[in-house]
């Protein structure tokens, strides 16, 4: 049964006030609803340096209610193994172990553990919160980040390459559960996450987080900043479950409906793109609706 | 008395592995450890023994795997060389500053570039100021034993240990080792006692963001800071030499062998001329000296089986006596010299009476070394001190 409201959600916070992240924090928002989906006390989540170790307090006090267990940012798919085989090495059954990482940690100085997690089947839960950069080091490029931006380090130039097609990288290795998330729809987000704990294997989610500093709208914008990425097909919400790819939630209403805002709807209100060319935007845009048509065909072919 | 097997160094530290129950493995193959892992795995398959065994895809993910099983209290085991070892370098320092009891068996190879898979140690030596304790062996049943010993030391003080033997000079010639019985380890190692924390109730974050100084935790109590805990590990470290002894005694009322703690001496009772070194060189140099005393000279050998934390006050005992110290190794700092004599030099500053100290690298990259080419060598230094050189190369 899908969430449909705030009321079906578990009451209990895992993250206490005082998180060290920014106001207005994609992945604040994510995580929360991710550990509402998770089980109290059986949880061991490992996080490599990000804005995850930051919003993690500094020692000796953390506002998060799990067991988190900091690795280097390399390292994230071989420590969650390791996390993994320890558990079941000393009999420590019903915990699920997840992997929470940047798309920086993931896309790029992490895919070589992460792949090798994949390919062994490692059975935990990898997410991957996408902020389009490195925001802990300041708003630096990653090949998560999109067309066009401006980052730290293409701060004339802009982005010059499309943002990398990680989902596909993850499905060759052929995974029982694959998903996107976003936290403007939490209950999807809720929903995909509660859903993957039951599921045997490597299970990854990658979640659309929107990062005010980093891409320059104000805090209060995060919601809407999300759903413009849905709407807009930046950002599109569908599951594979064991290959079956299914929209699901905002994106599969927009299917239905046959509706989409554009690209430049959605990157107005930020001001990474405020020195995009005519040309750049043409190209997210073709590309925006290439992966848009693709997504559409695939859920349909499969969702007759 | 266990059973005696002629078996490799590598097998020994398999089987070292297997007798002491480690409960994960990971380990990434690599000339000339390899066969450690395709062992492990052999009997980690056949159900001889109940371990899971990650067959990660690099070594970082190697020591990164066996780092968060530790954590969460699983015995662990892992092996490496030369680029694999230097590979892992950044988890080197994660695994030492996360106090987990991890033993590594690094079977010493020279380093690339250029690519060479022969013997020396410059692979460990190189990775000494990472927080482990690192241990030389002389030949498969020190392997075997230090294997089984570093479990121990490792669990009772929280420091990660490196058990080094030299590639294909030990790990791939058969020799004549005593097993030990499975009994007789299980009443020396008890199984390891779960500190993870982790009952299903209690919240943590392990190795978090920390500030340099102490800060108070919620309940107001002060906690360290970051140059606190360096502090602690570096006490701990210095003080494991204690630890270190004790367990080659303890385990010597089992098994009937000591391997002389962290230094050990070969005729030094009466020695004029020693010779310092460590591994299986040093073992060569025992028939260097013999060679020497047959030729009237009284030299001994100081094996250095510690090399971290570096053993100094027994090295500068030892050396008090003697009136020449030559050194032999198979490792430089580049820029400077071999890293046993510039340690040793700096230890034996504090002490009345200093030998003459001349030191020499040899043997890198699988160069051989022959016990008569040291007696010669050290000869020289006992008609007079010579400063530093590099033997049997070509300039
Ligand atoms: C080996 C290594 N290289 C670089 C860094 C510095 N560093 C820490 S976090 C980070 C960026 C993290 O980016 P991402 O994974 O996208 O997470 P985010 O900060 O955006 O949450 C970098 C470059 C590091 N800690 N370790
Ligand atoms: S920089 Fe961005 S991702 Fe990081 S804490 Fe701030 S809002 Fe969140």
């Amino acid at each position: 049964m899908a969430t449909t409201s705030v009321k079906q959600l578990p009451k209990t916070e895992m993250i206490l006030p005082g998180t060290r992240s920014c106001a207005g924090c994609g992945l604040m928002l994510t995580y929360r609803h991710a550990l509402k989906a998770l089980d109290e006390g059986k949880t061991i989540v490992a996080v490599p340096a990000s804005c995850m170790t930051v919003l993690h307090g500094v020692y000796p006090i953390t506002p998060v209610k799990v067991v988190c267990i900091n690795n280097p940012f390399a390292a994230t798919g071989a420590a969650a193994s390791g996390i993994v085989a320890g558990l079941k090495a000393t009999g420590k059954s019903d915990y699920t172990v997840v992997a929470f990482a940047g798309d920086g940690g993931t896309y790029d100085i992490g895919i070589q553990a992460l792949s090798g997690a994949l390919e062994r089947g490692v059975n935990f839960i990898y997410i991957c919160y996408d902020n389009e950069g490195y925001m802990n080091t300041g708003t630096q490029r990653s090949s998560a980040s999109p067309l066009g931006a401006v980052t730290s380090t293409t701060p004339i130039l802009s982005k010059l390459q499309h943002k990398k097609d990680m989902i596909r990288i993850v499905e060759a290795h052929d995974l029982p559960y694959i998903a996107t998330g976003s936290p403007a729809f939490p209950f999807d987000l809720f929903d995909k996450v509660k859903y993957a704990k039951d599921v045997l294997g490597s299970r990854y989610i990658e979640v659309h987080a929107p990062c005010p500093p980093g891409w320059g709208f104000p805090n209060k914008d995060l919601v809407k900043m999300g759903k413009l990425a849905v709407e807009s097909g930046i950002h599109v919400l569908f599951e594979i479950r064991e290959g079956r790819f299914s929209l699901t939630s905002r994106s599969l209403a927009m299917a239905k409906k046959g509706r989409k805002m554009n690209v430049s709807d959605y990157i107005k209100g930020q001001t990474r793109f405020k020195k995009i060319s005519g040309a750049h935007l043409a190209q997210l845009q073709e590309f925006t609706d290439k992966k848009w048509n693709e997504s559409l065909e695939r859920h349909f072919r499969d969702n007759p | 008395m266990g059973q005696i097997e002629i078996i490799t160094a590598n097998t020994a530290a398999a089987i070292a592995a297997k007798l002491c129950r480690v409960q994960v493995i990971s380990a990434y193959p690599i000339t000339p450890q390899t066969p450690v892992t395709e062992e492990l795995a052999a009997m980690v398959e056949s159900g001889d023994l109940k371990a899971e065994y990650i067959t990660v895809e690099s070594e970082h993910s190697a020591l990164a795997s066996v780092v968060a099983a530790s954590q969460v209290g699983a015995r662990v085991f892992t092996a490496t060389s030369a680029n694999g070892l230097l590979y892992m370098h950044e988890m080197l320092h994660w695994a030492a500053g996360s106090r987990v009891p991890i033993v590594m068996a690094c079977v010493n190879r020279g380093v690339g570039a250029p690519w060479t898979i022969l013997n020396d140690q410059q692979d460990t030596i190189a990775q000494r100021d990472t927080g482990w304790i690192q241990m030389y062996c002389r030949n498969s049943q020190e392997v075997i034993d230090t294997m089984i010993q570093a479990y121990r030391i490792a669990e009772q003080i929280q420091i990660p240990i490196m058990v080094c033997y030299d590639g294909f000079i030990l790990s791939h010639a058969s020799t004549p080792v005593d097993v030990p019985f499975q009994d007789e380890v299980d009443r020396f190692l008890p199984s390891l006692e779960d500190r993870s924390g982790i009952d299903g109730k209690t919240p943590m974050n392990v190795n978090p963001l920390i500030l340099s100084d102490p800060r108070p935790d919620a309940n107001g109590v002060l906690m360290p800071g970051y140059m606190e805990f360096r502090y602690r590990l570096q006490q701990d470290i210095l003080g494991s030499l204690e630890a270190i002894q004790s367990v080659d005694s303890e385990f010597q009322d089992t098994f009937g062998r000591s391997w002389g703690g962290s230094v050990w001496g070969y005729h030094m009772d009466d020695a004029e001329h020693a010779i310092v070194s460590m591994g299986s060189l040093a073992s060569e140099c025992t028939v260097a000296v013999d060679q020497l005393r047959s030729e009237g000279i009284k030299a001994g050998v100081v094996g250095v089986r510690v090399y971290r934390p570096f053993p100094s006050s027994q090295i500068v005992e030892l050396l008090s006596g003697v009136r020449t110290a030559t050194f032999f190794e198979k490792d430089v700092s580049y820029g400077y010299q071999g890293a046993l004599a510039m340690d040793a030099k700096a230890a034996m500053y504090e002490s009345k009476s200093r030998p003459e100290i001349s030191s020499y690298v040899v043997g890198l990259g699988g160069r051989d070394v022959r016990p008569e080419q040291l007696a010669e060598a050290t000869l020289k230094c006992v008609k007079g001190p010579v400063q530093h050189c590099w033997l049997n190369v070509s300039g």
